[in-house]
């Protein structure tokens, strides 16, 4: 970390009332972010919610059409360049050169960072050994499977030491073994001081933050650490098992209290609002004495229940 | 910055040398033109084909004909009987132009005022025959022009007795006329016009396009370093390409190069930077590489058009000269023909220079400003 990174600084993002029209097309609205230094902060959402474009807005990639960010400690507006050095992204698509090796796309990263000479060769040779791929030196970038590809482009991002981490959408194109991996890696980042941005539209992967924000059509519908959101969810989660729960699904869908059913294997998920007194004889009755249960809730049903046509009250 | 520069100048020069398409290109290119150019652009025409009317059909207008094969310009494909069907074959495009022969035209010969001493400006005088062309072709129609005062002696048995030119021609620098020797050199012009604009047109795309430059922004390189760095490279290619059809232009088909090696190599670098920071401007503006390449081929058609490579710049309107006065390749059509072909140095076309440098110049300044390290 480089010696300004004062420790006065608590939020390695603070962003206040951040917006992006593209025409009439808001891709962003009001974003209001703090985030913790040295913490994983999550964005959850589906495709085209504006996680890119606020993790574009935050880097400076995309100018802002409205409202003040501050990263690291230094109004984004004007500092730009100078964050370049202390921040890494990696994009969501692999933006690295197929036709270099895995060693030369890393010299060539280095070299741009200013790396040169010994300092550049221990540096590269301390991440070929960090994101195991001694192996894959040679050989071309464009060869390379999903999970080689993500490592290197990590190892890319993080070669100048970053003080923050944008991650857009990083493990879209890997299998799970290697997704667990490199959240190991993303952990090791964070223990060692990094504050890492992530997007992603996985439940599991969101989870995984220490703090997340659910992103829906440029708004940022709710926030906080996973446990929060899940304690605060407006709803109570009963789990149907029977059989024709299909049918049954229909018919509680209708009800004006449930705010969604979703069937999960032999079960029916079924979300209802809280100020419901006693959901478990509700569903009881509505379901002709099928069996129920209360259960535990989960990111997905928080998820469910601010966004779409749900999130109302 | 050096750093970053080179880094850049590096990581293309290896992405160039492992595309094996456009490495063979930058080689291909050149040979393939400078063989078609050099042996199919020829602007005097030779071997026309024409048909004949012969009216006459004395041993006079047989002499006429064999007189006009000797000269090659035209070859006699077919005759007609009458004016009429010739028409129609040039109608149809069977001959290019058609010479008719009255049937008194030995006696318009023995008349005309060239050949026969008593009778000058008789009432008589009357052109012994009547070419009717195409005239659609004006390369064609001038070469047949040119006949018209073909000499006849021979076959009207007598020396012509007003042959006096007013003028006497000396041709410098290019005495037996050949084509190929104005056209070489121009290629050398028209090629890097062609590559230099679209490699680094296309360069800063494919960066776009491939995803590279939404890392490469986020990085500190600065937009300057970015551009130094990826045309480079074209500068060594540009050089390479000039060497290549200047010595086969020299050893393939006898081009003189009588100019210093170190003008040819001045002008030749002024040209490609200007070209290289057009192809520059064009990149910041197109969004795809088929756009830039689109753009490229907008500055090419009047590059090979306007710049005096085909056609004289002097024939041209004015409108036309001041777009052709524009274009960095107009000057250096002019240096490098000088300089080749005439021996020029590179002070004595200091005019010329200084359009390259100040274009260069303001290219880079207004890629730089319109190369903005964000996106969209």
């Amino acid at each position: 970390m480089t010696s300004y990174a004062s420790e006065q600084v608590e939020y390695a993002i603070e962003a206040k009332g951040l917006s992006k029209h593209f025409g009439n097309n808001i891709a962003v609205n009001k974003l209001d972010l703090k985030i913790p230094k040295g913490s994983i902060y999550g964005f959850l959402g589906p495709n085209g919610c504006g996680k890119s474009t606020s993790i574009r807005l935050l880097t400076g990639l995309l100018e802002a059409s409205e409202g003040d960010v501050t990263i690291l400690g230094k109004p984004l507006l004007g500092h730009e360049e100078a964050l370049k050095k202390r921040i890494g992204y990696m994009t969501q698509k692999f933006s690295l050169y197929d036709d270099l090796t895995v060693q030369e796309n890393l010299n060539f990263v280095g070299a741009i960072y200013g790396f040169a000479g010994k300092r550049k060769k221990a540096r590269l040779e301390e991440l070929l050994a960090l994101y195991d791929l001694e192996k894959q030196a040679k050989q071309f970038a464009g060869s390379m499977s999903g999970g080689q590809k993500q490592r290197l482009a990590l190892a890319c991002a993080t070669l100048h030491s970053p003080e923050l981490l944008f991650l857009d959408e990083p493990t879209s194109a890997v299998d799970p073994e290697n997704r667990r991996e490199f959240w190991e890696r993303l952990f090791d980042l964070c223990a060692a001081g990094t504050t890492i941005l992530v997007s992603t539209h996985y439940m599991d992967e969101a989870e995984r933050c220490h703090a997340l924000a659910i992103m829906e059509e440029g708004n940022k519908r709710a926030d906080g650490s996973p446990q929060a959101l899940m304690d605060a969810m407006p709803a109570t989660v009963v789990e149907v098992s029977g059989n024709k729960l299909r049918r049954l699904k229909q018919t509680l869908t209708q009800h004006p209290e449930i705010l969604s059913a979703a069937q999960i294997g032999a079960h029916l998920r079924v979300l209802v609002k809280k100020k419901v007194q006693d959901p478990l004889s509700l569903i009881s009755t509505l379901s002709d004495g099928r069996e129920t249960v209360l259960a535990r809730p989960s990111l997905e049903d928080v998820f469910v229940t601010c966004t779409g046509d749900r999130y109302v009250d | 910055m050096w750093i970053r520069i080179y880094a850049i100048f590096i990581k293309e020069l290896k992405q160039l040398s492992r595309d094996r398409m456009t490495f063979g290109m930058i080689i291909m290119i050149p040979l393939v033109q400078l063989m078609l150019f050099g042996y199919a652009i020829n602007t005097d025409a030779r071997h026309i084909h024409v048909g004949l009317v012969d009216l006459s059909q004395t041993s006079e207008s047989r002499a006429v004909e064999q007189a006009l094969v000797a000269t090659q310009s035209v070859d006699f494909i077919a005759r007609y009987r009458s004016i009429k069907e010739a028409e129609v074959a040039i109608t149809k495009g069977e001959i290019r132009a058609v010479l008719y022969l009255p049937a008194d035209m030995t006696r318009r010969l023995f008349n005309h005022p060239l050949y026969d001493h008593k009778q000058t400006d008789s009432p008589l005088t009357l052109p012994i025959g009547q070419w009717i062309v195409d005239g659609s072709d004006t390369v064609i129609a001038s070469t047949i022009r040119a006949l018209r005062n073909m000499p006849l002696d021979e076959v009207a048995n007598h020396t012509a007795t007003r042959t006096a030119p007013s003028f006497e021609v000396v041709q410098y620098f290019n005495p037996e006329q050949r084509t190929v020797v104005n056209i070489v050199p121009g290629l050398v012009a028209v090629i890097l016009t062609m590559t230099m604009i679209l490699f680094t047109s296309s360069a800063i795309v494919r960066e776009s396009e491939h995803g590279n430059m939404e890392f490469l922004i986020t990085t500190p390189v600065r937009s300057i370093e970015l551009m130094i760095g990826k045309i480079a490279p074209y500068v060594l290619v540009g050089l390479l390409q000039v060497a290549i059809i200047l010595c086969v232009g020299h050893w393939m088909f006898s081009v003189p190069i009588k100019g210093s090696i170190l003008s040819l190599l001045g002008s030749s670098i002024l040209f490609i930077f200007a070209s290289l920071t057009l192809g520059l401007v064009l990149s910041t503006i197109a969004k795809t590489q088929l756009q830039s390449m689109q753009m490229t081929i907008f500055i090419l058609l009047p590059s090979i058009l306007l710049s005096g490579f085909m056609f004289p710049y002097d024939a041209m309107p004015v409108a036309a000269q001041w777009i052709a006065e524009a274009l960095p390749v107009t000057h250096f059509m002019r240096m490098i023909r000088a300089i080749a072909l005439r021996d020029a140095s590179l002070l004595l076309l200091g005019k010329d220079a200084l359009w390259l440098g100040l274009f260069t110049i303001g290219g880079i300044i207004i890629a730089s400003l319109r190369f903005k390290k964000t996106l969209g």
